[in-house]
């Protein structure tokens, strides 16, 4: 059977790890390549890492930190940040990594996503997009672009199934009231989610607690979930390490991959 | 010499960085006399197996490759695409494929599953021990010859998720990508521990 999945999130700003807290606030975790190695060594099941000043500044994608990732990781590794044409998607994928992720370009030019599907393959976008509850919207959610910062008009639930037909091969939804909080995934957004995308679905933001990874496995159809704070924030009274995130999982009978 | 087919759209340098942290020596071919004094053949996989057969007949490399794998029994590795090609034909774009093996491709139902299947199943072999590995992909193999099937798993129904006859081996999901169990399915075919 296919188990759930337990992604760790990097933002990463030159190279190293930095941790915010509903998007503002950064601090210094540490050096990208080291923190990849020791959450692959700890057999995390994926990792996803997001270049986040890259479209401010204007340039690409840190392609060195790629490099230096793939290098040490042999699981799923997705990207995104400063990813705008073809081009940058194909030098990201050379680079080592497995998979792509659009987020605020893909809103500007949504057919971005179409054309990576087509050139790459669907498996390799993945539609990563922030959202905020909104009661004028018709799903109660808002999409919003540039670091959670600038609200688009566009809904939620219409963008995720735009995104779809246009070949994203998975869906990573992220709650920009949860993000950070530490108080559990907004689980009424992934039921939503959950009507309207066929393709995986990952669960972002607000994870602080074991109990948190349970709920949205068991409540929801999520495939998987992001954590990063539990994992590494010093901001934390206390991380958690993968094999203690999964032994808990699989007491609560939550199937996860076993570790040796 | 270990071989590595690189064409567009696959992803042969992450097969690469696993055999060279494996400690082992590689070089990518990209065309046919690339394939002079092959130890081991993978074809990495990602992709649909139209824009895949299209690569390998643009490289003008498949007549090489059958009188490598084929006649001179040069063990070979197909990942996920690259194993579905192996067979006869894919639902996929309704492509001819290599017919090495007999059998066929055909796509998940999406009634039934999300598609494409995307994360860690667990495998089960007929001559080593079970693991996870990872998987993505939206078809499967059915082989004709049962003995063809090395291993499978449990999706929509119970799958095959790898493949092999004599020295042709085929793995649906990403070995480069499958942690330590996939580190040591790469290893024991590159070193020689899967008897042809």
């Amino acid at each position: 059977m296919l188990t759930k999945r337990l992604i760790a999130c990097f933002d990463i700003v030159g190279g190293n790890v930095t941790k915010a807290v509903q998007f503002q606030d950064n601090i210094h975790v540490g050096p990208a390549a080291q923190l990849a190695q020791t959450l692959y060594d700890a057999q995390i099941d994926e990792l996803i890492f997001y270049d986040i000043t890259a479209s401010n500044e204007r340039r690409g994608i840190d392609i060195a930190t790629v490099k230096e990732v793939a290098k040490c990781v042999f699981v799923p590794f997705t990207v995104g940040g400063g990813i705008k044409t073809l081009d940058d998607m194909y030098e990201a994928l050379k680079a080592g990594a497995e998979k792509i992720s659009v987020d605020s370009m893909a809103v500007r030019n949504p057919q971005i996503i179409e054309q990576g599907a087509k050139a790459f393959g669907s498996q390799c976008v993945v539609l990563s997009t922030q959202v905020k509850r909104t009661p004028t919207m018709p799903s109660g959610y808002e999409v919003y672009i540039d670091g959670a910062r600038l609200a688009t008009g566009l809904d939620a639930m219409e963008w995720l199934k735009q995104g779809q037909e246009l070949g994203a091969g998975e869906i990573c939804l992220n709650s920009i009231d949860c993000d950070g909080t530490l108080a559990g995934y907004d689980l009424e957004l992934m039921k939503l989610a959950e009507q309207v995308v066929r393709v995986p679905l990952i669960a972002s933001g607000g994870a602080g607690k074991p109990e948190h990874l349970r709920d949205v496995f068991t409540q929801t159809q999520a495939q998987a979930a992001i954590i990063s704070s539990m994992l590494y924030s010093p901001r934390m009274a206390r991380n958690y390490s993968v094999h203690e995130l999964k032994d808990y999982l699989l007491q609560q009978g939550v199937n996860v991959r076993r570790y040796a | 010499m270990i071989k590595i087919i690189d064409y567009k759209a696959g992803n042969a340098p992450s097969v690469m960085h696993a055999v060279t942290h494996l400690g082992l020596a590689a070089q990518f071919v990209r065309c046919a006399q690339d394939l002079a004094g092959a130890s081991h053949i993978i074809l990495p996989g990602v992709g649909s197996a139209r824009a895949t057969m299209d690569s390998l007949r643009e490289m003008n490399i498949i007549a090489a490759l059958e009188q490598a794998v084929l006649r001179d029994n040069t063990p070979f590795l197909g990942i996920c695409v690259g194993m579905q090609i192996l067979f006869d034909h894919s639902e996929e774009e309704d492509t001819p494929c290599l017919g090495w093996l007999p059998g066929r491709v055909v796509k998940f139902n999406a009634a039934q599953v999300r598609v494409p299947q995307m994360g860690w199943n667990n495998v089960r072999f007929t001559d080593r021990s079970s693991d996870y590995f990872y998987f993505v992909n939206s078809f499967y193999a059915k082989p004709q010859c049962q003995t063809d099937t090395w291993g499978t798993a449990q999706y929509q129904d119970e799958f095959t998720a790898a493949v092999r006859r004599d020295n042709v081996f085929g793995a649906q999901f990403h070995a480069e990508k499958s942690g330590e169990a996939g580190l040591a399915l790469l290893g024991d075919f590159l070193k020689g521990e899967l008897p042809c």
